[in-house]
């Protein structure tokens, strides 16, 4: 498609929905959790006023150029992993800047984030930081074998790799989606899908009992302000990819916004009821179960 | 690094000549803290209430009272509902919560986590012992003020507090906070001299610079 | 009513020590400082006191002695005693357990930096263990003035005053006499 500057605004208009979805998502789910645990539970705009109050901290230390660009790779990482993608199919103002081939390019700005992010932790030179960014890369290694396994399966089902190709190919009624009719492909990125979304039982690289903070422990005032708003945007990045992927895409604001909950959901109820596993036991939980679901769809297809 | 390393001392260097070094001096920065002035006031009462209905504590429980701190996460009080969060790193936290006496030892430890804290940051005092010495008021170990050591912005009263009581006081600081009158920073930097002297008064092993940051 | 104690058999071994019972599961021994190790340790292999409770000081600044307390206990028989010697008061030294109990090691350290009672050979005696960079006298010595030196030290807030009724009263009816 042509690029004219339409797009940009287009772009940006998408972003700023996406952030506040996030943003939202991210004060309703501990709400959620909360009320089950007959509290009253943190309010729904909270995260709103803790990035604002990081970016009013009056003074910043810095550790180095590195640590600088720490998050600015984590947020580029996340909005580079959003503008490549059809977020509403069909739609000339929210198609974004999908092209053919986006498919490999989405998988590589994944691990773009994480990798940026364990330099600039490194820089910082606080050793807590280095022990939860190896911990944290050795994670996400395991679980991006699944992952790529069931996303290469569905790329030759239907012999495309560009999602939006993907998402047409689905429509037409509930039983065209790729999780019926290539099971184990959607077995396979789902176990994936927990490992990437950082809750139990694969949350031992941020959970404050095991380690102070892991790898953004140097990390504060603008900086932190910086990943805070990462963290809104590439969890719902993650969530429209695998919507995209698996379930038939989405087009119009509401259903993207249902099917994107309840895919969250998902992890949630996995994290509320398992235990923390230690690194080297979730890495060979990914190269069990998830891998055997992996090799299994390619060799069905 | 043990207590041997930090002292002036006689090296040989990698040319093969002694030189004389300091390690206190040598290794660790000189800064001293600077003041920050608030910004205009109309966007200083927006900030103002932003931090206030976001106060991150630092989970360094320094005395008795840190088991009164425990009791605002469970359900029955539920700090979270006014935007509390426990956070492990000085770096991130912007409340340090002194909590019943303060020993020497431990005093050491909470300057070097209180100046890692950014600005602005506050300080509130549980317990009697940080008023006037408390139960422990003619012993040699604990201090018996704390403002003459680090700037407090509310002291709660109690041996120890309830909970409610803690609640109370957090709400006394958020409206302190809003007021505009929470430059706690800004007064450690301006009177430095003066709480470092007495700092060193008490604590002989001075092995830290003398501004962590 | 048991008219022999089951330490009567330590005077055959110890004919220094006196024994005395204070209730059927607690007993006194006291002791000559010289012989105390060896005590405590017939007491650990043969007696079956397996168990260090405490190892303590009492101050006697009248006497010009420091009193050295040692807790042991029985498991099986549940059995307490507790083991006195007397050691002078200036340049303290006392042989150190720590062969014995692992755990002496700590309280012998404490001793230490409290009392000024040296140990030598037990590990870790001369670091500090609660105060660092103290150069006074050892604080737990009753000729330490503990509240003078917190007001010196420390900066006291002043209004801490008593309401005794009775220096009231006396101030009150009869303010003639001082």
């Amino acid at each position: 498609m042509q690029f004219e500057l339409k797009h940009i605004a287009y772009g940006l208009l998408t972003l700023f929905i996406v952030l506040n979805y996030g943003l939202i998502l991210q004060g309703i789910m501990p709400k959620i959790a909360a009320r089950v645990g007959r509290r009253y539970g943190i309010r729904w705009y909270q995260p709103y006023i803790d990035i604002i109050k990081n970016h009013a901290k009056r003074s910043k230390i810095t550790h180095g150029v590195m640590y600088y660009l720490g998050p600015v790779f984590r947020l580029s990482g996340g909005i580079g992993l959003l503008m490549f993608m059809p977020v509403i199919f069909g739609s000339p103002i929210f198609g974004n800047f999908s092209f053919a081939g986006d498919l490999t390019l989405v998988l590589y700005f994944q691990f773009f984030g994480v990798l940026g992010m364990a330099l600039g932790a490194g820089e910082s030179g606080h050793p807590h930081s280095a022990i939860g960014v190896s911990r944290g890369l050795s994670q996400v290694t395991a679980l991006e074998l699944p992952l790529t396994l069931g996303v290469i399966s569905i790329a030759m089902q239907y012999g495309t790799l560009r999602i939006a190709d993907i998402v047409a190919a689905q429509q037409g009624g509930i039983m065209n989606w790729t999780i019926f009719t290539n099971p184990f492909a959607g077995a396979a990125l789902m176990l994936s899908f927990l490992g990437s979304m950082g809750r139990a039982p694969f949350d031992v690289v941020l959970a404050p009992q095991e380690i102070p903070i892991g790898p953004p422990t140097e990390y504060h005032s603008g900086f932190l302000g910086v990943l805070q708003l990462n963290r809104a945007i590439f969890p719902v990045a993650k969530l429209i990819l695998f919507m995209n992927l698996l379930y038939g895409g989405a087009t119009s604001w509401p259903e993207l916004f249902i099917k994107t909950f309840f895919i969250y959901l998902w992890s949630v109820f996995v994290g509320v009821a398992f235990p923390r596993f230690r690194v080297d036991q979730s890495v060979r939980w990914f190269l069990g179960v998830p891998l055997l679901f992996g090799i299994i769809a390619i060799l069905l297809i | 690094m043990s207590k041997s390393d930090l002292e002036k001392r006689t090296v040989m260097s990698p040319d093969g000549e002694p030189i004389e070094i300091n390690p206190l001096q040598d290794y660790f920065c000189d800064a001293r803290p600077k003041v920050h002035e608030p910004v205009l006031p109309i966007f200083e009462k927006f900030l103002n209430w932003a931090r206030s209905e976001s106060l991150w504590v630092l989970g360094f429980g320094t005395g008795c009272g840190a088991i009164e701190m425990r009791p605002l996460m469970t359900p029955r009080f539920d700090a979270y509902r006014f935007g509390i969060q426990w956070r492990p790193t000085p770096r991130q936290s912007s409340v340090f919560i002194i909590s019943g006496y303060l020993s020497v030892k431990t005093l050491k430890r909470v300057i070097r986590s209180y100046e890692q804290m950014q600005n602005p940051k506050f300080v509130i005092a549980l317990g009697s012992c940080t008023i006037n010495g408390g139960m422990y008021w003619d012993s040699y170990n604990t201090i018996k003020r704390l403002d003459h050591y680090l700037p407090v912005d509310v002291y709660i009263a109690g041996c120890m507090p309830r909970p409610e009581a803690i609640l109370a006081g957090f709400e006394k600081l958020k409206e302190l906070i809003r007021q505009g009158k929470g430059e706690g920073a800004n007064l450690y930097a301006q009177n430095f001299d003066w709480y470092k002297a007495n700092q060193k008064k008490i604590i002989k092993d001075w092995d830290m610079p003398d501004y962590n940051w | 009513m048991i008219m022999n104690t089951p330490l009567d058999n330590i005077k055959t071994v110890f004919p220094n020590a006196d024994v005395w019972t204070q209730r059927q599961e607690l007993y006194h021994m006291s002791i000559p400082k010289e012989q105390l190790v060896a005590l405590v340790t017939h007491l650990k292999e043969v007696e079956g006191y397996l168990h260090l409770v405490q190892l303590t000081a009492v101050d006697w600044i009248e006497k010009n002695q420091f009193q050295l307390t040692y807790i042991l206990n029985n498991p099986i028989k549940k059995i307490d005693v507790m083991v006195k010697t007397f050691i002078p008061r200036d340049n303290p030294t006392m042989e150190t357990i720590h062969h014995l109990w692992e755990q002496a090691a700590t309280y012998q350290r404490e001793l230490r930096e409290m009392f000024g009672i040296n140990f030598p050979g037990s590990p870790r005696v001369d670091k500090p263990f609660i105060l660092e960079g103290w150069d006074d006298i050892p604080p737990y010595r009753r000729d330490f003035d503990t509240k003078k030196y917190a007001e010196e030290t420390y900066f006291p807030r002043p209004g801490r005053e008593t309401h005794d009724p009775k220096e009231f009263m006396k101030k009150k009816l009869y303010p003639d006499e001082i």
